[in-house]
């Protein structure tokens, strides 16, 4: 029988009233890759950081090699050979690959950068990794810092790896040249946790999958057991039927037109390049893509928080049929040319709303200039807060409870609930459903069919493929920074939108390639 | 492999999401009398056992509301500290840490001296009108410098507003010595002119009267004014604020400007309402002090009154202790040094609940 | 006026600087911005004073270098006591860094001028000097320096504590560049998170950069309160030397091997108004803020260019709680 390298029992974590993990129990053998397998805030990470001492658990126990362990503290997880590659690098900005690698190792006697980085060099060539030991973390991409932290686990000779979403930041070919590696240290004994939400990384990957669903432990079947279908049932609970209604869009036309957008950031890494497409009155548009392949960055340069390397946004104006082109015009200025643009976006506390302030005065954020004087209007806040909460049935104490202290779901409601009083034209709404649970998820998808229905242009960044294809009239698929095409929602397959979220049309490869 | 054996750290912290008022009032209650009680063994420490326990604080009361001019003293005092403390309020709220109230409040103080000695033949409303807005610009200037430079190049703000009370400092001590009364004095003569009169037949009365108005319309200003909202916004998140388009240099150095300028003005009542002159140490590390006081209000202006009462009635308490016992004045910053200690740590048990764990795990296991 | 002496003045002027930057640059290294360095050095000083007194009247032939030792202990153990008050708060309880400086400094300064301006009256003796003390500290450790020309003057004719400033300047330097603790140190100030993540421990390093740091700038209270002032202590005269120091920290951009040529730089500056002609009374107070203005350039130009190794560190000010979410 294979030997059990980590056993989680009946663990429980809690942070104030929200359950993240609920009585998990599982195990990693030696020499296997193991996946974890969740959708977003299905308590994966918050589970693993337990085994890497970043959390502790409330209840329950963790073997490791047999014996019961208590992990206190990221020391203590070194010392059972756990390593942890965080999805937020944990890395020194300031310091060199090499002190970070042996950052907080003890047992190595004086210190000697020289001899630490020859080691490193000796890694690098056993693997492959291209990496300069004296180079500077804050002069990497982010592709090299990972390549950083999976350096710095192998040199600390960790067993047991857990990787946290490795792939989200990285190219296919990255990500190939990733596995073989995890391929290899699996074969020469070691145990490797991936937490991941990608099926196709699952099946291609691991040799046992283990489930969670909101907190919960789901199951652990062999990855030769598994298909697609079966997992996503573990994943979802169900059949995914989603049963979003999808009315005929109507009355539409052209609202918002970007022409050859490109968007560099402040290291210089281009995010966007030439992206073109109209939004329309009357539908909803779904932007599907991995995770920051510049969907955010897009949302941004169209609500004026981006400025436009060059490119054109132009909005035509539903009364007056004038054309405004938005680029590079600040938010203010938007709303002074009598744009009604609504954004809904990806950080909800940190960017639509402050999480200090209660409903009140959250909903004057947009707002708090109008009305005379140099005094702040607080009835017609109140009015909408109130109104707000009773729609969307809002759980709170008050409207000047600050949100901060109400669930995700309600941090949501009360932001999407402000941005649509606001009769928008165009609706930008970054993955407005993710951590909801299902109730609140669908009244939000019936906010926005019901924005679609009474001409709004609705922009949809989602990251579920069953959501876009069930909601979205029209989904454009967006890889590294690029459009690879727009298809119709009612006759696109997720494998149609999965093979063009990691691929870029010939077309456009042999573009990049003559560059 | 090295293995430990299991254990559970026996006190575990976590952040409080939710404190009801009441208790959170309750622990703030019992640091303040806390922070007596070890005031009380402070001071008889320190004049080793001359005085008992209890007379402490009759004696401390005694100092601080004795006679009509002690009451008078204890209120020009307490008002001097809520004159900085609420000038610090808006610029904390926006979390810019402007640790340069005493060198914004001295320059204010300066600027006032100024226009008198440039107007010599000046008197009455005018005079004190424009040396109150000299005072008011000085101030403003001293704030605005280290706002534009943290809205510009985002200079460390803590480090640069340090700086420039020492810039202020050696400023007042050049014009103290050009203006000295005799040779090698160091000391300028009180002016004659630009003095506040008496209001209602009380000395300082003008001055009460002003910081209580500023006191009270800082708190509306914060509270209720559109530029107090925008304050409140980029001090929780800039990203925030960009989102919904406030220009955040302009509000961080506009702030700074109101931040300054009520240090000014704290500067004018010092020189117009009270000292007639300015030395280096006229503000006498009240700028200082001042940014306790707000923290420990929570930076809503009305509770200042009660913050810099508390540390005014202390550091005055103290004193006539220590004159009593021919000890030097000192005695109070070792007082109100170990009061706000405790009213720090206080702090903590309202943000933050330890939570015991049963130890060991055998136990659990035997349920 | 001699250029040698001028020179050993700024060296002297100097030193108080150099041991309250160094101390201050370890706490900063940490992630703690401690604004209580100023009240640290004034009462680690007059510790030092208070202790030496007690010795050297309660003997009737005090030997100098028993008080030498008496007083550094005291000076030790009263700014470890403030250091630990500082980390207490702001550590383990996680109150606000600045506020709790300020706090630290306004009691510090407090007890050290309640001492240092009634030592007499509080202990109840008549006398207040303590030469064998004093003495003891200004011994120059190279007694021939006066036959080594000018170099001897300025660099030779100081007490140990000149040479212990250098040592702990050099220690902290190699310290901070060269070894794993240092390397941990300064992972700590910068990143605390990962520094947790790579298994040290985010507390015990601040506890201990802290409280040394806090040491080590209380040393510079000491040097200045028995050595440079002959053991008597003045509430006035010890100034605007903490701030000055804690300027020093960004003039010499948080590296202690540059501090030692920032400190005497001050130094000079400190007294340079005395020895540059054409002052008068008045502009000799402008001189003095030569130092204010010059950090301030500093800290504008650093911003500037924002070259990553000369900014302050990532999370100074800033307190670090790990289930933080």
């Amino acid at each position: 029988m294979a030997e059990a390298a980590i056993e989680l029992r009946n663990i429980t974590k809690r942070f104030g009233s929200v359950t993240a993990n609920k009585n998990i129990s599982m195990t990693v053998n030696k020499g296997e890759i193991l996946s974890i397998l969740g959708e977003n805030g299905s308590g994966k990470t918050t589970l693993m950081n337990m085994l890497s001492g970043i959390y502790h658990p409330d209840e329950g126990q963790i073997f490791v090699g047999g014996k019961e362990a208590s992990i206190q503290s990221p020391k203590d997880a070194f010392d059972y050979k756990i390593g942890m590659i965080h999805q937020h690098f944990k890395l020194v900005d300031i310091l060199t690959v090499t002190e970070n690698v042996i950052l907080g190792l003890k047992d190595e006697g004086k210190l000697s950068l020289k001899k630490s980085a020859a080691r490193i060099k000796e890694i690098c060539d056993m693997y492959g990794f291209k990496i300069d030991p004296m180079k500077k973390i804050y002069e990497m991409s982010v592709s090299e810092k990972q390549t950083v932290e999976i350096i710095k686990v192998i040199y600390r000779g960790a067993e047991i790896l857990i990787l946290d979403e490795p792939t989200a930041v990285l190219t296919p070919k990255e990500t190939d040249n990733l596995f073989s590696i995890l391929r290899n240290m699996r074969d020469s004994g070691k145990s490797i946790i991936i937490i991941t939400h990608k099926l196709g990384e699952v099946l291609s990957l691991s040799d046992k999958v283990a489930v969670l669903r909101k907190g919960e432990y789901i199951g652990t079947v062999e990855t030769k057991d598994a298909t697609e279908q079966s997992l996503t049932e573990m994943m979802v609970g169900k059949k995914v039927s989603l049963n979003i209604e999808r009315a005929e869009p109507h009355d539409c036309e052209n609202r918002l037109s970007l022409t050859n957008v490109s968007v560099t950031n402040k290291e210089g890494v281009q995010i966007l390049k030439n992206v073109s497409f109209t939004a329309k009155s009357g539908e909803i548009l779904g932007i599907a893509g991995i995770a920051g392949s510049g969907q955010k960055e897009l949302l941004e340069a169209i609500a004026g928080l981006q400025h436009l390397k060059s490119g054109s946004i132009v909005y035509y104006d539903p009364k007056t049929g004038k054309e405004e082109n938005l680029r590079d015009k600040t938010p203010l200025q938007i709303r002074d040319l009598g744009v009604r643009l609504s954004f809904v976006p990806e950080d909800r506390l940190g960017m639509g709303l402050v999480g200090s302030m209660g409903i009140t005065d959250n909903m004057m954020l947009r707002s708090y200039k109008g009305g005379k004087g140099m005094f702040l209007h607080r009835k017609d806040p109140k009015t909408l807060a109130d109104k707000i909460i009773k729609e969307l049935e809002v759980v709170t104490p008050g409207t000047d409870t600050p949100v901060r202290k109400l669930s995700g779901g309600n941090i949501q409601k009360v932001l999407v609930g402000r941005e649509i009083a606001a009769s928008p034209t165009v609706l930008m709404a970054a993955y407005p459903v993710r951590g909801l649970d299902i109730n609140s998820s669908y009244t939000i998808y019936n906010l926005l069919n019901a924005q679609k229905d009474i001409g709004t242009a609705v922009i949809f960044v989602g990251e579920d493929l069953d959501v876009l294809i069930e909601l979205c009239d029209r989904i454009l698929v967006i890889c590294h920074g690029q459009i690879s095409g727009i298809v119709d929602g009612k006759s696109a397959t997720k494998e149609d939108i999965g093979m063009m979220m990691t691929n870029l049309p010939e077309s456009k490869t042999a573009e990049e390639d003559a560059q | 492999m090295k293995v430990k054996a299991a254990k559970e750290p026996l006190v575990r912290i976590a952040k409080r999401t939710d404190i009801s008022t009441g208790l959170s009032y309750g622990i703030r209650a019992a640091s303040v009398v806390l922070a007596l009680l070890a005031c009380g063994i402070v001071v008889m420490l320190l004049t080793s056992g001359k005085i008992s326990f209890l007379e402490v604080y009759t004696e401390m009361l005694e100092g601080a509301f004795g006679t009509a001019r002690r009451v008078k003293i204890t209120v020009r005092d307490t008002c001097a500290l809520l004159c900085l403390a609420v000038a610090l309020a808006p610029a904390f709220k926006m979390r810019f840490w402007n640790i340069g109230a005493e060198g914004q409040a001295l320059v204010g103080a300066l600027a006032s001296c100024i226009v008198v000695k440039l107007m010599p033949d000046m008197n009455g409303a005018l005079l004190i009108l424009i040396m109150f807005i000299a005072s008011v610009a000085a101030g403003a200037l001293w704030g605005i410098i280290p706002g534009f430079f943290k809205a510009a190049i985002k200079a460390n703000e803590t480090l640069f507003t340090l700086m420039m009370n020492y810039v202020a400092i050696q400023l007042v001590k050049f014009f103290a010595v050009l203006w000295e009364k005799q040779k090698g004095a160091g000391v300028m003569s009180t002016l004659t002119t630009g003095k506040l009169p008496q209001l209602f037949g009380v000395d300082y009365g003008w001055s009460i009267v002003i910081i209580l108005v500023v006191t009270v319309l800082s708190y509306i200003y914060m509270k209720y004014s559109k530029q107090g909202y925008e304050i409140a916004v980029v001090g929780e998140s800039e990203n925030t604020a960009r989102y919904i388009g406030i220009n955040v240099k302009k509000v961080i150095i506009r702030t700074m400007a109101i931040s300054g300028a009520l240090c000014g003005l704290a500067g004018f009542l010092l020189v117009s309402g009270t000292h007639h002159l300015v030395k280096s140490d006229i503000v006498g590390g009240n700028g200082f002090t001042a940014i306790i006081v707000a923290w420990l209000a929570h930076l809503n202006p009305l509770i200042m009154m009660l913050t810099s009462f508390f540390v005014s009635f202390l550091d005055i308490g103290t004193a006539k202790i220590a004159s009593t016992c021919n000890l030097n004045d000192f005695a109070s910053d070792v007082v109100v040094g170990i009061a706000l200690f405790i009213i720090l740590a206080s702090e903590f048990f309202i943000n933050y609940k330890v939570i015991f764990t049963k130890s060991g795990k055998k136990a659990k296991e035997g349920k | 006026m001699d250029f040698a002496y001028i020179l050993s003045r700024a060296v002297a002027q100097g030193l108080p600087l150099l041991y309250g930057s160094n101390g201050e640059i370890l706490n900063e290294k940490s992630g703690n911005l401690n604004l209580g360095i100023p009240g640290i050095m004034i009462s680690g000083g007059v510790a030092g004073i208070v202790g030496a007194l007690i010795y050297e009247n309660s003997v009737a032939e005090p030997n100098g270098v028993v008080g030498l030792i008496v007083s550094l202990l005291c000076s030790v153990v009263c700014s470890l006591v403030l250091s630990l008050i500082y980390c207490f708060l702001t550590v383990t309880l996680r109150a606000n860094q600045n506020v709790t400086g300020l706090a630290i400094t306004i009691f510090g300064s407090g007890l050290g001028n309640f001492y240092g301006g009634a030592i007499s009256t509080i202990l109840g003796i008549s006398n207040n000097s303590i030469p064998a003390t004093a003495a003891a500290y200004k011994a120059p450790l190279v007694p021939f320096y006066d036959k080594l020309g000018a170099i001897g003057t300025i660099f030779f004719s100081h007490g140990f504590m000149f040479y212990l400033a250098l040592i702990i300047a050099f220690v902290s330097w190699f310290v901070l560049k060269k070894t794993r603790t240092g390397l941990s140190l300064r992972a700590v100030g910068e990143n605390p998170a990962t520094a947790d993540a790579a298994g040290i421990s985010v507390t015990k390093y601040k506890y201990v950069a802290t409280c040394l740091g806090g040491i080590i700038a209380g040393l510079g209270g000491l040097y200045y309160a028995v050595d440079y002032s002959n053991g008597l202590w003045d509430t006035q005269s010890f100034g605007d030397r903490g701030w000055l120091a804690v300027a020093l920290v960004i003039f010499v951009v948080w590296k202690p091997n540059l501090a030692v040529l920032g400190a005497f730089l001050f130094g000079g500056l400190y007294i340079a108004e005395i020895f540059v002609p054409g002052l008068t009374s008045a502009t000799k107070e402008l001189f003095k803020m030569l130092p204010y203005l010059v950090t301030i350039v500093i800290l504008i130009s650093t911003s500037l260019m924002k070259k990553k190794e000369n900014q302050p560190p990532e999370s100074l000010g800033l307190p670090y709680f790990r289930e933080e979410r």
